[in-house]
């Protein structure tokens, strides 16, 4: 009987406690920098697309929301024809960017994607490409990674050596 | 004509204010359990969210209007008004200023616990036509607990009674003018108002819903504007035994300074919010628990307090 009348005071007296609920449209939560939100593409320091369309997030993705073609330029470096994400589908794991080898596919910290629409949930290649380099500056996929293409061979990359001319006598 | 006029208006404005009453307690009760709760609850249609009624009511209208294949169909359409007809009924002897009554009845009092039986009928047949082996226990449950509940809320009412010397709400409240009955009627009081929750079948007398067990009960099976109707029923409820509370033990619109329907309806929604801090704070008991402490307390205590009264009553003569 008594406990009862103090569990009536106690819950009665929450009247005058602080509230817990964030009031989210005009009160903002911290966001982890780390935060896994909506997909990105990133570009190069120098502009240009970092993604070579290896297939590897496409191959890494659990729900299999990404779809892509690999197309390749005249200057011989692959790109995605075309890059799809469904972010209807997509779970956030963030296994795409676990997977790239380019650091081009990124997950940011925006999560207010809300659509009326089901179809506006499917996002294009210029949907997803942004203009600057994300998490990662200054990486530059093909200026590290001793590929040649039209107008770097190989050996001319950072940190690279010219290769070793297999048929030489020299050590 | 004019009195025609005067009695039609009451009606109807009785009609209204209780039906508006019942749509805003959903509000007031959602915000209450929310700052109880250390949230806010609905707080964003309209002005600190009292529109969210009426957005309740525009979804719950929209919804589809579904009769399960294996339900009574006659009986399952009829149980949700019965109980929101007898509650309504039940409001028309409650005498909310000396002016303001739909009926001023000799036998209020009876008439009250008439209607509130006959709403026990609501919950069993919604239970029996629904078909459905959780609302069937749920209804069994409703009618052990209303039948057991019922017999000591008239009891605890007849200390009333004796003291007023009178079945009519009206003149209950005219013979608290010196003292309200609280004082010298608390035991009634206390079960008085064990019985009403237990009656409204509101938290933590709701076995007969009981989420966690029954799935909602007695109502599991209904959806759209008859499953809204038992809510209103429910909210009707409260409001009907905070507003009997108000009348037969805390002097009814008497009061200072205030006009008497202020009175009376700051009264009632003391009630009103007590009741909200019952559903907040206490857990349901079992149902045997329920139903030992309403035989072998509940009416102990009823039959003593009338004893008691009726001695005291007796030797002051």
């Amino acid at each position: 009987m008594i406990s009862i009348l103090k569990a009536l005071w106690t819950v009665f007296m929450h009247l005058f406690r602080r509230k817990v609920t964030v009031l989210y449209p005009e009160e903002r939560p911290h966001i982890p920098p780390r935060w896994r939100g909506r997909i990105i593409l990133s570009r190069d320091p120098d502009g240009g697309e970092r993604c070579v369309a290896c297939y590897l997030c496409a191959a890494a993705c659990p729900v299999d929301c990404i779809s892509l073609q690999a197309a390749e330029d005249e200057y011989g470096r692959r790109y995605p024809e075309f890059f799809r994400i469904n972010f209807s589908r997509c779970i956030f794991c963030g296994y795409c960017e676990e997977a790239c080898p380019t650091y081009a596919i990124q997950l940011t910290t925006d999560f207010e994607m809300s659509e009326y629409n089901r179809q506006n949930l499917v996002y294009e290649k210029e949907d997803l490409l942004i203009s600057g380099t994300g998490k990662c500056p200054g990486y530059n996929f093909y200026k590290v990674a001793g590929l040649s293409i039209k107008g770097k061979r190989k050996g001319e990359g950072e940190n690279e050596l010219p290769p070793v001319d297999v048929k030489g006598l020299m050590p | 004509m004019n009195q025609t006029l005067k009695h039609l208006l009451i009606v109807f404005g009785v009609l209204g204010v209780m039906m508006s009453i019942a749509a805003g307690l959903i509000w007031v009760e959602r915000r209450l359990l929310g700052f109880w709760q250390d949230r806010y609850g609905p707080n964003r249609v309209g002005p600190m969210g009292v529109l969210q009624p009426l957005a309740d009511v525009i979804k719950i209208l929209a919804k589809e209007d579904w009769v399960p294949p294996f339900a009574d169909k006659p009986v399952f359409i009829l149980a949700p008004a019965i109980i929101v007809i007898t509650v309504l009924l039940s409001f028309a002897v409650v005498p909310f200023t000396p002016g303001i009554a739909i009926a001023n009845l000799n036998i209020g009092v009876l008439y009250f616990l008439a209607m509130s039986s006959l709403g026990v009928y609501s919950v069993a047949l919604a239970g029996w036509s629904s078909g459905n082996k959780y609302s069937l226990i749920g209804a069994l449950r409703a009618s052990a607990q209303m039948i057991s509940y019922e017999v000591f809320m008239g009891l605890s009412l007849m200390g009333v009674v004796m003291l007023a010397g009178s079945f009519n709400l009206h003149e209950i409240v005219e013979a608290q003018r010196g003292l309200w009955f609280i004082v010298p009627q608390f035991l009634g009081f206390v079960v008085f108002l064990i019985a009403g929750v237990a009656e409204t079948h509101r938290l933590p007398f709701d076995l007969p819903e009981a989420e966690s067990e029954l799935v909602a009960g007695f109502h599991s099976e209904y959806s759209g504007m008859k499953f809204g109707l038992f809510f209103v029923g429910e909210y009707l409820g409260i409001t009907l035994i905070s507003a009997l509370i108000t009348t037969f033990f805390f002097g009814g619109w008497l009061g200072p300074l205030l006009p008497p329907v202020v009175w009376f309806f700051i009264k009632t929604f003391l009630f009103v919010g007590f009741f909200i801090l019952l559903r907040a704070a206490l857990p349901r008991p079992r149902y045997d628990q329920l139903i030992r402490i309403g035989w072998k307390l509940m009416l102990p205590l009823a039959l003593l307090n009338i004893v008691v009264t009726g001695g005291i009553i007796l030797a002051a003569r």
